[in-house]
């Protein structure tokens, strides 16, 4: 506590939520189309876009963009999941 | 963690798993770039985001009792405009407040309805997730007709609540202020869209923003999106602004769907399914027709 009753954000002082986690979200990164509907919905905001080579993709571009989820602070609510339109998150215990 | 979205609110608070309400206030304050200062009511969001001794706020951050939040967004505004007068800043930061619906629709509404008759240069976000939810799910002015809460519990005699929830765009939009908007955390684009429009609005503007509560509405932490885009799409929560006293409705649903889409989802409805609270049901339909009929309307007139 600083001077003043100020209290200020220190990430590295905090809980880590993720422990409250009873199921993961997993991405598919081969179906992941990079939408990032789940980044936007996230409530911990955990969901980071990040590249990836992918050797499956179909339209010859060998770099795409997809989901990386924070586990730290991942709560496991699974709303990634519902509202991925590809379906590719899936909630593993 | 994602960088741009916890630049004003970091990951590591307490809300409950699946919550919309981190969402909503990261969109709205992620519609400015200008320095922002937050006050906050009682409620969900400042009991979960600042647990002593920790806060998970980047941006300076009051929060003062229940009721006054917009008298403490008041007091921030008059304190700026004060420091402008004797050249101590050169630039005012934008006032934002968050309030749920009982900091809003019951024990804030006079502090609310004098910050904005006085005209202060603030933006309220009033984020409804219809019940004191914080304290285990008691009724508030915004809970609708018929949901099973603590307070107005159903069982043989009682179908829940038996009162109308009430129509607080009105009592707002009858202070004349220049934006105000009906939105939900589901659609994030029509939120962003809002938001950046009452920030960049002088004076004061109003935001109200459904919450679907996972905990007390009763339904599983995945479907806060499903079941928020529900309640639009049955036209139970029409999204609407009203700017200069002029309406629009942003979302027209050309085939709205049947009321119990909405309600069948969730648990605090689930006794309106049994035989003898059917007429529950075309009540809280009726309404629903009736409310966006008078709207539809009062779209037309402007």
């Amino acid at each position: 506590m600083e001077r003043g009753g100020i209290i200020k954000n220190d990430i590295s002082k905090s809980p880590k939520t993720g422990d409250w986690a009873y199921s993961k979200p997993e991405v598919d990164k081969d179906k992941c189309i990079g939408c990032e509907t789940c980044v936007q919905y996230c409530p911990d905001a955990c969901i980071e876009m990040q590249t990836h080579n992918s050797q499956l993709t179909t339209d010859n571009k060998k770099q795409k963009k997809v989901a990386d989820i924070d586990y730290d602070f991942c709560k496991g609510c699974g709303v990634c999941a519902q509202v991925c339109p590809v379906k590719a998150i899936s909630m593993r215990k | 963690m994602n960088k741009e979205l916890t630049k004003k609110l970091s990951s590591g608070h307490a809300t409950c798993q699946g919550c919309g309400i981190p969402a909503i206030v990261r969109h709205v304050l992620g519609a400015t770039d200008e320095p922002v200062i937050v006050a906050n009511a009682t409620g969900c969001l400042e009991v979960t985001t600042t647990i002593y001794p920790y806060t998970a706020w980047k941006v300076p951050y009051v929060h003062s009792v229940f009721g006054n939040a917009a008298a403490t967004a008041s007091g921030i505004d008059a304190a700026q405009k004060a420091l402008m007068k004797s050249g101590k800043i050169k630039k005012k930061a934008k006032v934002v407040v968050f309030g749920g619906d009982g900091g809003t629709y019951d024990i804030g509404l006079q502090a609310l309805s004098g910050a904005l008759e006085r005209g202060h240069d603030f933006l309220y976000v009033c984020y409804d997730n219809e019940g004191y939810m914080n304290t285990g799910g008691q009724r508030s002015g915004g809970t609708p007709y018929g949901a099973n809460t603590e307070t107005a519990p159903a069982g043989e005699t009682s179908f829940g609540k038996a009162q109308q929830r009430k129509d607080l765009m009105e009592i707002v939009n009858a202070h004349h202020i220049k934006y105000l908007a009906q939105s939900n955390v589901a659609y994030v684009n029509d939120l962003k869209m809002k938001a950046k429009k009452a920030l960049e609005t002088p004076g004061p503007s109003f935001l109200l923003v459904l919450q679907p509560c996972t905990q007390l509405w009763k339904f599983p932490t995945s479907e806060y999106v499903a079941v928020g885009k529900l309640a639009t799409e049955t036209n139970f929560w029409p999204l609407y602004e009203i700017e200069d006293g002029k309406y629009k409705i942003n979302n027209v649903q050309k085939n709205p769907k049947p009321i119990e889409e909405f309600l069948k989802v969730q648990g605090r409805f689930k006794h309106l399914f049994a035989d003898k609270n059917k007429d529950v049901i075309v009540d809280i339909q009726n309404k629903v027709d009736d409310n966006l009929s008078k709207l539809v309307k009062r779209a037309e007139k402007s």
